[in-house]
């Protein structure tokens, strides 16, 4: 089986596939590729079955030593850096932040729960790579390498995600929605995959009473006491008690996975 | 009584029911009715559902859960407690009790897992004695070790993991609250009853 070393392990860059599905009722986050479409397009190059794992780097990409000759995709935000020369460095990202290293067979980690993903909110699945580490890769698949032509793929510079109001959008002045989707929003240097943290105008609230905690979906703009929106991406808690003014459609949280710090984004309703 | 449906995306719902034991009662049947949803998540007094190809009549099926018999009960689950918390004697001091009287009244009455969230594992218990119901600490601990017992407003709650947590500490428990090795992997599920008794 191939070997990969860690000689540098970039900014933060961890472990994913599609995730814990279906155990929310356990308090145990979805997790999973932040940008889902790109860490799809990247498992089917390398002919790996839906599903395998593959390395989500963030920003700053990591150096890897492969034991082996081994296909491997790289997907998402550009790398106009990246070398092969005796390791495969990534590089710095640009056009997004985040890149899916893809390699044929899988990363072979234990599953946790039915996924391999790394969960930074609860510490379930392996932790960040670290300089050092070594992974094993899983057994060649069955599929040769498909000759599957990549769609090119620009990310705006001013994104505009499409949103479903509520489910709480009557705990809000009629105002707020309208502010929701007139303001440019920026994207807060600390947010992560557990939350993108928005800056702009507060959403003003209409009802002041506490909401009893909720289940929360992937997608939620969640505002907090601050009136500051939060875009709950794969990581985030499965309840809270903060209102929900509206859901990101599940066809764009790739391009919320995508967003880099300072970026600007846009909402639009739609539906 | 109805069941008000609330969209949450365009692959979610939330349903808001009369309180937690109709939300727990409606999770169940849409779980054996809806196999096909992708979660079922209790809240308070809601259920979260979500689904990949939408799912008809889910109103119809929450709303029976109004009229239904009560379901079996929850299992008791007992929960051993080291008093010997840091908060002890500050909710102590909060409620006029000493800190005698503070176990007493936690172990003194059942309480009942409403929901889970926060961290896997961690179910809000609802039902603990009013004299109990202290606010959250102002500022939140950085760090409060797995197993702690502890209180915050109407809940109780044991961390089953090391996390952040602003909740006043009582003690803590041997009871491993989460396993991901173990089936079912959550100590607790809603409707769960539960009894702190003191080590």
């Amino acid at each position: 089986m191939t070997r990969i070393e860690v000689v540098r392990a970039g900014l933060l860059t961890t472990v994913q596939d599609r995730g814990r599905r279906g155990l929310a009722h356990l308090g145990v986050p979805p997790s999973g590729a932040a940008d889902p479409v790109a860490y799809e397009l990247g498992n089917r190059l390398v002919g790996n079955p839906p599903g395998a794992a593959a390395l989500e780097a963030t920003l700053d990409g990591p150096t890897l030593r492969f034991d082996r000759p081994t296909a491997v995709a790289l997907t998402g935000a550009r790398m106009p850096e990246v070398r092969i020369v005796d390791v495969l460095d990534v590089g710095r990202c640009v056009g997004g932040v985040r890149t899916y290293i893809c390699i044929r067979g899988g990363v072979d980690v234990e599953p946790v729960l039915g996924s391999r993903s790394t969960d930074l909110l609860t510490g379930l699945g392996p932790a960040p790579l670290g300089a050092g580490d070594v992974l094993e890769v899983g057994p060649e698949p069955a599929d040769e390498l498909p000759a599957e032509p990549v769609p090119g793929r620009v990310l705006p510079d001013v994104p505009v995600l499409r949103i479903v109001p509520g489910p709480r959008d009557d705990w809000f002045t009629a105002a707020a929605l309208h502010t929701l989707c007139v303001e440019p929003w920026r994207v807060s240097s600390s947010s992560n995959r557990v939350g993108i943290r928005l800056e702009g105008p507060p959403l003003e609230r209409a009802r002041h009473d506490e909401l009893l905690s909720e289940g929360l979906v992937t997608g939620a703009l969640q505002v907090p006491a601050s009136g500051r929106p939060i875009l709950l991406m794969q990581d985030h808690p499965t309840t809270g008690g903060y209102p929900v003014i509206a859901v990101v459609r599940s066809d764009d949280l790739w391009l919320a996975g995508q967003l880099a710090p300072q970026q600007r984004v846009r909402f639009a309703i739609d539906g | 009584m109805n069941v008000s449906v609330r969209r949450a995306g365009d692959r979610g719902s939330l349903l808001e029911l009369p309180d937690n034991a109709a939300a727990v009662r409606a999770a169940r049947l849409l779980r054996k009715e809806r196999p096909d949803l992708v979660d079922v998540v209790i809240g308070h007094t809601t259920v979260l559902v979500t689904w990949v190809e939408e799912v008809s009549d889910l109103q119809a099926i929450a709303e029976r859960a109004l009229v239904d018999e009560p379901g079996p009960c929850g299992r008791l689950v007992e929960i051993p407690v080291t008093y010997d918390g840091p908060d002890l004697d500050e909710v102590a001091r909060l409620t006029g009790l000493s800190p005698e009287e503070v176990v007493a009244r936690h172990t003194g009455v059942g309480h009942l897992a409403a929901f889970l969230g926060f961290q896997p594992g961690f179910a809000y218990l609802t039902g603990g004695d009013a004299r109990l119901h202290v606010p959250r600490r102002e500022v939140p601990r950085t760090r409060v070790p797995g197993g702690t017992v502890a209180i915050a407003g109407p809940y109780a709650g044991v961390y089953p993991r090391d996390s952040p947590g602003g909740w006043r500490l009582l003690g803590s428990t041997t009871a491993v609250m989460f396993d991901a090795a173990r089936e079912p992997p959550a100590l607790l599920a809603p409707g769960d009853r539960v009894r702190f008794v003191a080590a």
